[in-house]
C-alpha cells in the first residue's frame, strides 16, 4: 500500500506539472487581457507600457518560471477581475459548485436505484418502457436546453420556482456557505440540480438495470430462488449488493465529469459557482484565474481518482493496485 | 360645491403623492456589474451606469441630448478658452462631508491620472478653483465640447479618500481603498457588494436633489450574463428591471401582461472597414462604392436585427452635430456591378474578412450576410469569426482585408468617430487608432482638427457634416446600422422617464408605483 501511495503521488505530481505547462502555454492564445480592462480610447503606447508593467511582454520561460516559483508557495497569481488571489476566488466559489454536485448526486442516487432495479425486475411493464424512453430523451437533450425548458416551465409558466441564483444562503465557517439550510435556498437548488442530474441519471438507470439483469441470471440467485427465499430478500440483498460495486466505481469517476458539466448549468442559472466563474474568466481573458481553475480542477480529478482506486482495493483485495506482476 | 371638489381633488392628489413617495425596492439584472467601485478605474458602460447612481456629475445629458445641471447649478463662458461652473451649495457626500470646489479639483487631478479617462480631458489645460463653490475649466485652445467632458466629472469625497491607507490611489486591476469603498453625492450608497454576484444599493438620506420624484429605497443589482435567463427572471417576476433585452425576446416581453419593453435608437454604429494597404482594389473609390452599394444594410437591420437597428449611411447618429439627414443607405446591386466593371474588376477578386462573434448584437450573422451580398458582385469572401477576446489582437494587427468595428463616441459627438475610425492613422497624435481600412484624406483630418477649436455650434456642425459627406462620397467604410437599445421592466416601473440613449438610466429619479 505504501509503495502504491508513493507511486500514485509521483504520478499526480507529474500530471499536475503537465497541466500547469499546458494551461500556462494556452494563455497567449486566449486573447489580450488588457482589451478587457481598458477603455476604447486608450492609446497603443499606453497599452504597451501596461503590458510591460504586468510582465506580459516577458519571454514564455521567464513568465512560467515566475509562475511556478510562486505556485510552489501556494500562490497561483492574482485575478485581474476580482483583484484577489486566484486560489481564494476559486475557494470562495467552490461551496456553491459542490452543493450543486451533491444535490444532483442525491437526486441520481435516490432515483436511479429504485428505477434501475424496477426496470430490471419487470422488463416488460409499461412503466419500464416509459423509464427507458425518458432516459433516451434525457441523454440526448443537452444540459443547457433542459435547463432553459425547466426555467420556462417552472418559473415563467407556473411561477413556482426561482429562475436564477442561489437565494438565501447561510454562512457556516470561513468561506463556506450553504443553501441547504433554508427553504429559499433549497427551492433555488431544485432546478439547477435537476438539470445537472438530467444528464447522468439516465446513464445510471441503464447501468444499474444492466448489472441487475446480469445478477438476476447468475447461479447464486437461481439457487436462492430454489431455496425458497423471499423475493425482496433476493432482489435487494443478494442481487443488488453485487450490482453496486461497478456502479460505485463508475460513480466516483463521474463526479469529476459532473464538475465539468456544472459550467453549463451554472451559466444558465447564473449560479455563482466555479463553472460560471471559469466561463466568465475566459470571456474576460482573466488568465491567472483560468490557469488556477485548470490546476484546481486537475487536482480534484487526480485526488478523486486516487481515492477511488484506494477504495476499490479495500473492497476487493484481489485487485492488484500497483499493476504489473507481483 | 366647486370648493368641495377642489378640496377633494387636493386630498386625492395628496394621497396619490404620499403613495408615490412610498419606499420601494427595485430588483434589477444587467448583463454585467461595474468592475470596480472606483469610478475612474475603467471607462465602460457599467462604470458610467454605476457612477450615475452613486456619484453625480457636474452636468448630465437629458433624453434629447441636451444638458441639465446637477452638481453645477449653472455655468457661463467667460472667454473663448474658459467656462465657469457654479457649484450647488450644501451638497453632502455619503460620508457626511460637504462637497466643495476642492473635491472637484481633487477628482479632476485623479481623472487626469486615469489611463482610461485622461484622453477625454486631453484638450484641457487646467481646472482652477476660484472659491469654495466656483471652478473654471480652461482649455488649451477654444474648445466646443467642455460640457460634454463635464458629464464625466463625478466629484469624489477627497477627505474620505485621502484619509485611507493608500490616499485614494487609482490603480488599474488593483485592490485599492477606492475600489472597495465609496463616498459620492449620488442618490444611492453601496450597502454591500460581492463582485460578479450582487450589489446592494441603499438610498442616501441626505441626497441633495429633494425635488426628484424618485421613490426607490433599495436596489439589488444582480448581473445575469445569459440573455434567456435574464428574460426569464423578468417574466417570472424574480426581478423588476432588465437590460439589455435580446432582440429575440422583445415580443415575449411586449405580449406579457405584467411587463413592458422600452426601446430607443442607440448611438453605437456598426461598420466594416476596407483595408487599402492590403488590397490594391480598395484604393479605387469605385470599388469601395461598389461594395457599399452591394451591401443591403436596410435588409440586415430588418431581417437579422429584427428591426432592432437603424440602418446607417454615416458614422454619427441623428441628434449628433455632424448628422446629415440627406445621407441615406444606398443599396443598388445594378449600380454596384457597373461600378465594379468601370473599375476593371468585373471578374471580381478574393478578400479575407474577420468579425467578432460575441461583441455586437448578431455580429457573426451580419458578417455572413455581408459576405454573401459581396458574392453578388463577384467578390469572394473568406470569412473568419472569433470571440472578442481573440478578435481585438487580430484587429490591432489589421489581420484581414475587411474587418468589423462598432463604435460609440465617449464624447457623444461626431468628431470622435472620425478621430478614431476614419482619420489618417498617426503614431504621433494617436488618431486613426481603429482605422483598419487605412483610409486617409488630409482634408477630412484638417476639418476635424479645425472643428476641435470651433466654438460656434452652427459653424462647427457645418464642418462635421462636410466630413460625413466626404466619407460618404468616397465610401471610406461600409456603414451598417446603429444598434438600438432595449430595456424590459414590470408594468409598475416608470422606466420611460429615466432611460436615455447613453444607456445609463437615472435610477435616482425612478418612480415605482
Amino acid at each position: 500500500m505504501a509503495l502504491f501511495l508513493f507511486k500514485r503521488l509521483l504520478q499526480a505530481a507529474v500530471v499536475m506539472f503537465v497541466i500547469s505547462i499546458i494551461s500556462f502555454s494556452i494563455q497567449d492564445n486566449l486573447g489580450d487581457p488588457l482589451r478587457e480592462m481598458l477603455g476604447q480610447s486608450v492609446s497603443e503606447a499606453e497599452r504597451q507600457a501596461m503590458r510591460d508593467e504586468m510582465g506580459l511582454n516577458d519571454p514564455f520561460l521567464v513568465q512560467y518560471g515566475r509562475f511556478i516559483g510562486k505556485a510552489l508557495q501556494g500562490d497561483l497569481g492574482t485575478s485581474y477581475f476580482f483583484k484577489e488571489p486566484a486560489l481564494d476566488v476559486i475557494l470562495k466559489k467552490l461551496p456553491a459548485t459542490l452543493e450543486l454536485v451533491i444535490g444532483a448526486s442525491f437526486i441520481i442516487v435516490v432515483l436511479s436505484v429504485p428505477l434501475g432495479v424496477y426496470s430490471a425486475i419487470k422488463p416488460h411493464s409499461t412503466f419500464t418502457k416509459a423509464i427507458m424512453g425518458f432516459s433516451i430523451i434525457g441523454i440526448s437533450i443537452p444540459v443547457f436546453l433542459t435547463a432553459i425548458l425547466l426555467i420556462y416551465f417552472f418559473s415563467i409558466e407556473l411561477g413556482v420556482l426561482p429562475s436564477y441564483g442561489r437565494g438565501e444562503i447561510t454562512h457556516i465557517w470561513g468561506y463556506w456557505s450553504t443553501g441547504f439550510l433554508t427553504k429559499d435556498g433549497l427551492l433555488h437548488l431544485l432546478l439547477p440540480c435537476v438539470s445537472l442530474a438530467s444528464i447522468m441519471l439516465p446513464l445510471f438507470i441503464r447501468l444499474i438495470r444492466a448489472e441487475m439483469v446480469e445478477a438476476l441470471h447468475t447461479e447464486y440467485v437461481k439457487f436462492a430462488w430454489a431455496k425458497g427465499l423471499g423475493k425482496y430478500r433476493i432482489w435487494f440483498l443478494h442481487a443488488l449488493k453485487n450490482t453496486m460495486l461497478p456502479v460505485v466505481t463508475v460513480g466516483g469517476v463521474q463526479i469529476g465529469t459532473m464538475v465539468a458539466y456544472t459550467i453549463l448549468t451554472e451559466s444558465v442559472f447564473q449560479w455563482p459557482g466555479m463553472g460560471f466563474m471559469f466561463l466568465e474568466a475566459v470571456n474576460r481573458v482573466d488568465t491567472p484565474l483560468i490557469v488556477a481553475y485548470l490546476i484546481v480542477v486537475g487536482a480534484i480529478f487526480v485526488i478523486t481518482n486516487t481515492i477511488v482506486d484506494l477504495i476499490y482495493g479495500l473492497i476487493d483485495p484481489t485487485v492488484n493496485l500497483i499493476g504489473g506482476k507481483q | 360645491m366647486k370648493r368641495g371638489v377642489a378640496i377633494l381633488a387636493g386630498a386625492v392628489l395628496a394621497a396619490g403623492m404620499s403613495l408615490g413617495a412610498q419606499a420601494k425596492t427595485l430588483k434589477m439584472a444587467y448583463d454585467a456589474d461595474p468592475v470596480s467601485m472606483d469610478p475612474h478605474e475603467q471607462l465602460s458602460g457599467g462604470t458610467l451606469q454605476y457612477s450615475h447612481m452613486v456619484f453625480d456629475p457636474l452636468v448630465r445629458w437629458t433624453k434629447d441630448l441636451g444638458m441639465e445641471p446637477r452638481l453645477a447649478e449653472k455655468w457661463e463662458r467667460i472667454d473663448d478658452r474658459t467656462v465657469r461652473f457654479h457649484l450647488r451649495q450644501g451638497v453632502k457626500f455619503h460620508s457626511g462631508n460637504t462637497m466643495t470646489a476642492a473635491d472637484v479639483k481633487w477628482t479632476w487631478d485623479r481623472l487626469l491620472a486615469s489611463p482610461d479617462f485622461k484622453a477625454i480631458f486631453g484638450p484641457f489645460e487646467a481646472l482652477n478653483v476660484i472659491d469654495d463653490h466656483t471652478v473654471d475649466l480652461v482649455t488649451k485652445e477654444p474648445f466646443p465640447l467642455v460640457l460634454n467632458a463635464a458629464t464625466y466629472i463625478f466629484p469624489m469625497d477627497s477627505k474620505f479618500y485621502m484619509n485611507s491607507e493608500d490616499k485614494g490611489m487609482l490603480k488599474k486591476h488593483g485592490d485599492t481603498f477606492a475600489s472597495r469603498n465609496e463616498s459620492g453625492t449620488g442618490p444611492f450608497k453601496v450597502a454591500k457588494r460581492e463582485q460578479g454576484v450582487r450589489v446592494d444599493f441603499e438610498r442616501f438620506a441626505d441626497y441633495w436633489d429633494t425635488k426628484s420624484p424618485g421613490n426607490v429605497k433599495n436596489i439589488v443589482l444582480t448581473p445575469i450574463k445569459e440573455g434567456p435567463t435574464r428574460v426569464a427572471a423578468l417574466l417570472s417576476g424574480d426581478v423588476d428591471f432588465i437590460a439589455p433585452v435580446p432582440p429575440t425576446d422583445h415580443d415575449r416581453i411586449k405580449k406579457n401582461d405584467n411587463t413592458q419593453l422600452v426601446t430607443m435608437p442607440g448611438t453605437r454604429v456598426i461598420t466594416f472597414q476596407m483595408n487599402q494597404e492590403r488590397v490594391e482594389a480598395f484604393k479605387d473609390a469605385r470599388v469601395r462604392q461598389a461594395i457599399v452599394h452591394a451591401v443591403n444594410n436596410v435588409a440586415i437591420a430588418k431581417k437579422i436585427m429584427r428591426g432592432f437597428a437603424t440602418p446607417a449611411a454615416q458614422q454619427g447618429p441623428k441628434g449628433y452635430a455632424g448628422y446629415d439627414a440627406s445621407l441615406q443607405p444606398r443599396y443598388d446591386i445594378k449600380k454596384a456591378k457597373q461600378l465594379m466593371k468601370d473599375a476593371g474588376y468585373e471578374k471580381g477578386f478574393t478578400v479575407t474578412m474577420m468579425a467578432p462573434n460575441n461583441r455586437y448584437v448578431n455580429d457573426a450573422k451580419i458578417a455572413e450576410a455581408v459576405a454573401n451580398m459581396l458574392s453578388k458582385i463577384n467578390i469572394k469572401v473568406d470569412l473568419k469569426t472569433m470571440p472578442k477576446a481573440q478578435y481585438w489582437p487580430e484587429f490591432d494587427k489589421r489581420a484581414a482585408d475587411m474587418m468589423m468595428i462598432g463604435w460609440h463616441a465617449d464624447t457623444e459627438d461626431s468628431a470622435n468617430f472620425t478621430e478614431f475610425l476614419t482619420a489618417c492613422p498617426s503614431k504621433e497624435t494617436g488618431w486613426g487608432q481603429y482605422n483598419s481600412g487605412n483610409y486617409c484624406n488630409e482634408a477630412v483630418v484638417k476639418l476635424i482638427q479645425d472643428s476641435a477649436s470651433e466654438t460656434d455650434p452652427a459653424k462647427r456642425a457645418a464642418m462635421l457634416q462636410q466630413v460625413e459627406r466626404t466619407l460618404y462620397e468616397e465610401a471610406a467604410f461600409v456603414p451598417l446600422h446603429w444598434q438600438n437599445l432595449a430595456w424590459g421592466a414590470r408594468k409598475n416601473i416608470k422606466l420611460d422617464a429615466v432611460v436615455n440613449v447613453m444607456d445609463f438610466p437615472y435610477l435616482g429619479d425612478l418612480v415605482v408605483e
